[in-house]
C-alpha cells in the first residue's frame, strides 16, 4: 500500500457510520487496557513502592498528578488537531470528536489542579500557590469553560464547529503566549517537568529527578490514563454522532411534515 | 471605511451608547477598591497599578456586547457584508471605533483616578503609557469576541467568559509595565512584550474576527 | 450585466431546501420570486447575495453587482434620513443621493431622525438605500411590507425606472406590483428528501 493509499484510508475513518463500526470495535480493547493498566500500576505506585526521603508517602499521588496534567494539555493538542481537520476537511466527525474531548479535558484539568493542591498543603504548607504552571492550567481551565460554552451556546451544529474550531485555534496562541507571560511574571515554586528528562530514565542522580522505583509504575499509570483517554473520546464521538443523527432526521421531519 | 468610522463614531456621540459608561464604570470601579481594601496610603499606592489595569479592562469588556450586536440586530451587517468592503476592514474599523469611544477615554482618565489611589508619581506616566499599548489589544480581541457571539441571545455574559481568558497575556504585561513603573524598576521587558502582543494582535486578530463574522452571517 | 444561476441547491441550518434551480436575469428584466412560506425563498437571495455558500451549482455575474435588501433596513435610528443614506452612499463609493430621496418622496423628511419615522417610512428610506447603492442587480425581500398603496406604486416606479437604466431586480413578493416581469415559482425546487441509506455521506 502507498502512503497516499494510506493517507486515504485513514480518511474512511471520518465517515460518521464507518467511524461508529470501528469504534464499538475496538472499544472494548482500551477499556481493558486502561483498565488493567491503572489497576497495576496504581496498586503498585501506591503499595509497592517505598516513601520518598524527604516527601513521605505524599509523593505518590504523583502517579494521578501528572498522567492527569499531561492528558489535560494533549487533550487540547488533540482539539487543536480536529479543529484544524474540520476547517480544512469538513469532516463532521473530527468537529464532534473536538466536541466530546473538551469535557474529558476540563475533568482532566480538574484532576490535575485538585491532586496539585493536596500534594501542595504538606509539601509546600499551601493548598495553593500563584506559581506559573499552576496558573497555567488555571487559565487552561478557563479556555476549556469558554470553549464548551460556546459549543454549548449556538444551535447549528455546523456553525457551532466552525465557530468553536476558530476559537481553539485562536484560544490556542494565547494559552501559548499566556504561559509565557505567567513564567515571566512568576517564577515558582514547582519543580521543572522532571518525568521525562534523561536522567530519570537513565537513573543519573539529580535532586529534582523522578528515580526508575517510581518511574515504571508512573509510566504505566501514564499510559492507563491515554487509553482512558482514547476510550472515552471515541466513546463520546459516538453518542455526539447519534446525537447529530438524531437532530438531523428530525430536522429532516419538519422540513418535509 | 473612513465613512463607516465616522457614523460609528457618530453613533457613539449621539446614543451615548457605551461612551459614558465605560468612564463612569472605572470611576466607581476605583472608588469603590479604598472601601473593600481599606484607606491605608502605603496599601493602595501599591495596589494602585494593578487595580487601575484591572478596571480599565473591565470597562472595556462593557461596552463589547454591542459592538457588532446592533449592527446586526437592524440588519446592517449584513449590508456591510454586501457592500465593497472587505469584512476584515469592517472589523478593523469597528475595533478602531470601539478604542476611539472606550479605551482612549480610559486612558485619559486614568492618571486622574490614580491619583484616588495614591499612584507614586513615577507611575503615572508609565500607568498611561502601558495602557495606551494595552487597550487597542483589548478593543481589538474584544471585537474577536464580540463576532464569535453576535448572533447569540445571551451573548453578553459568554462573550465576558471567551473574551477574558484572551485578555491575560495583556493584562500580565501591561500591569507589570505599570507596577514596574510606580516603583522605579526597569520596564523595557514588559513593555516590548506588550508592545508585540499588542501589534500582532492588531495585524492578524481582524482576519479571524472576520472569518468568524462570515460564519455567523451565513 | 446578466445573472445566470445553474443547477443551485442551497440549505438552511444544514438542512437543504431547494435543489436544481436555474434561471437567468438579463439586464432591463424583473423576476417575481414566488412560493410558499419557508420554502427558501428568502435563503434563496441570502445565497445570491453572497453570505452563504449555495450547497452546489455555479452563481455567473453576482459577485460586486448585488444590491440586497433584507426584512430589516439597516437603518440607526439617532441618524437623520440624509446621514443614513449618505453613509450607505459612501461605503459603496457613490455620491448623489436626492435621487433617491426623490423617487421615495423623502425629501421632506431629510432631516428627520430615523428612530422617529413611521415602519411604512423607514421601509421607504431602506428602498432609497437600494439607489445609492448604484448596483445594478436588486435583490428584494418581501420590500411591500408595511408600505401603503401609494408607497407601492412609488416603488414600483423606482424599479421600473432601475430596468429601464439597463438594472434588474430579484423580487420575492406577494402581491402584484404591476411589473411586468417574469415569474420564478420555486415550489416545485423543494428539496426532496435523500433515501435513509444516503447516511453515508454525511449525517442524512
Amino acid at each position: 500500500m502507498t502512503i497516499a493509499a494510506k493517507a486515504n484510508a485513514l480518511w474512511e475513518y471520518a465517515n460518521p457510520r464507518k467511524f461508529l463500526a470501528t469504534s464499538e470495535r475496538v472499544l472494548p480493547f482500551f477499556w481493558i487496557g486502561a483498565g488493567l493498566c491503572l489497576v497495576v500500576g496504581l496498586i503498585w505506585g501506591f503499595f509497592f513502592t517505598p516513601d520518598d526521603y524527604k516527601q513521605g508517602s505524599t509523593v505518590k499521588i504523583i502517579y494521578l498528578h501528572v498522567p492527569a496534567a499531561l492528558m489535560a494539555i494533549n487533550c487540547w493538542i488533540m482539539m487543536l488537531a480536529t479543529s484544524l481537520v474540520w476547517l480544512v476537511r469538513r469532516h463532521h466527525v473530527s468537529a464532534l470528536a473536538a466536541r466530546a474531548a473538551a469535557p474529558i479535558g476540563i475533568v482532566m484539568t480538574l484532576i490535575a489542579l485538585a491532586t496539585g493542591a493536596i500534594w501542595g498543603q504538606p509539601m509546600w504548607g499551601t493548598w495553593w500557590a500563584w506559581d506559573p504552571r499552576l496558573t497555567s492550567f488555571l487559565i487552561l481551565f478557563l479556555f476549556y469553560l469558554g470553549y464548551v460554552a460556546l459549543w454549548e451556546a449556538i444551535e447549528d451544529p455546523d456553525t457551532a464547529a466552525d465557530l468553536t474550531s476558530v476559537l481553539c485555534l485562536v484560544g490556542s496562541v494565547f494559552a501559548f503566549l499566556s504561559r509565557y507571560a505567567v513564567n515571566f511574571w512568576n517564577q515558582g515554586l514547582h519543580q521543572g517537568a522532571s518525568v521525562m528528562r534523561a536522567g530519570a530514565i537513565t537513573g543519573t542522580d539529580t535532586e529534582e529527578k523522578v528515580s526508575n522505583i517510581y518511574f515504571y509504575p508512573l509510566l504505566l499509570c501514564i499510559i492507563g490514563f491515554v487509553l482512558l483517554f482514547i476510550a472515552l473520546v471515541f466513546y463520546r464521538t459516538g453518542t455526539e454522532i447519534r446525537a447529530r443523527r438524531t437532530k438531523a432526521l428530525m430536522a429532516r421531519e419538519r422540513v418535509n411534515g | 471605511m473612513i465613512a463607516l468610522l465616522l457614523r460609528d463614531l457618530k453613533l457613539a456621540f449621539r446614543a451615548g451608547s457605551g461612551f459614558g459608561l465605560g468612564l463612569a464604570f472605572f470611576l466607581i470601579v476605583t472608588v469603590l477598591v479604598p472601601f473593600s481594601v481599606g484607606p491605608q496610603s502605603s496599601l493602595l499606592s501599591t495596589i494602585a497599578p494593578g487595580v487601575l489595569w484591572l478596571g480599565a479592562l473591565l470597562a472595556c469588556l462593557l461596552s463589547l456586547d454591542r459592538l457588532l450586536a446592533l449592527d446586526w440586530e437592524d440588519g446592517s451587517l449584513d449590508l456591510l457584508a454586501t457592500a465593497p468592503l472587505p469584512l476584515e476592514s469592517v472589523v478593523t474599523i469597528k475595533a478602531l471605533a470601539h478604542w476611539l469611544t472606550t479605551g482612549l477615554p480610559l486612558v485619559l482618565a486614568a492618571p486622574f483616578l490614580g491619583v484616588l489611589l495614591n499612584l507614586p508619581v513615577p507611575g503615572f506616566s508609565w500607568l498611561v503609557i502601558s495602557l495606551l499599548l494595552g487597550t487597542p489589544a483589548m478593543s481589538v480581541i474584544g471585537t474577536f469576541g464580540a463576532a464569535l457571539t453576535v448572533g447569540l441571545k445571551r451573548g453578553g455574559l459568554l462573550l465576558s467568559l471567551l473574551v477574558l481568558p484572551l485578555y491575560v497575556p495583556t493584562l500580565i504585561f501591561g500591569a507589570e509595565v505599570a507596577r514596574r513603573g510606580a516603583t522605579g524598576m526597569e520596564t523595557q521587558t514588559p513593555l516590548l512584550m506588550l508592545a508585540g502582543i499588542t501589534a500582532a494582535t492588531v495585524a492578524l486578530l481582524p482576519f479571524a474576527s472576520a472569518a468568524v463574522l462570515r460564519i455567523n452571517l451565513r | 450585466m446578466t445573472l445566470k444561476v445553474t443547477d443551485l441547491a442551497i440549505a438552511r441550518g444544514g438542512v437543504p431546501v431547494l435543489e436544481g434551480l436555474s434561471f437567468s436575469l438579463e439586464a432591463g428584466n424583473a423576476l417575481i420570486l414566488r412560493g410558499p412560506n419557508g420554502i427558501g425563498k428568502t435563503t434563496l437571495l441570502r445565497t445570491l447575495a453572497g453570505l452563504q455558500p449555495p450547497l452546489v451549482g455555479q452563481i455567473e455575474g453576482a459577485e460586486d453587482q448585488i444590491a440586497y435588501a433584507s426584512h430589516s433596513d439597516g437603518l440607526k435610528p439617532t441618524l437623520t434620513v440624509v446621514e443614513n443614506l449618505n453613509f450607505w452612499a459612501s461605503v459603496f463609493g457613490t455620491r448623489d443621493i436626492q435621487h433617491a430621496l426623490d423617487a421615495f418622496a423623502l425629501n421632506e423628511l431629510a432631516d428627520r431622525h430615523a428612530g422617529n419615522l413611521s415602519a411604512g417610512q423607514k421601509r421607504r428610506l431602506g428602498l432609497a438605500r437600494m439607489l445609492v447603492t448604484g448596483r445594478p442587480i436588486w435583490m428584494l425581500d418581501e420590500p411591500t411590507v408595511s408600505l401603503d398603496r401609494h408607497a407601492v406604486e412609488m416603488f414600483a416606479d423606482a424599479v421600473r425606472a432601475h430596468l429601464g437604466q439597463g438594472g434588474s431586480a430579484l423580487i420575492a413578493t406577494h402581491i402584484d406590483l404591476g411589473l411586468d416581469g417574469e415569474v420564478l415559482d420555486v415550489g416545485p425546487n423543494k428539496a426532496k428528501p435523500k433515501p435513509f441509506d444516503d447516511f453515508d455521506g454525511g449525517f442524512l
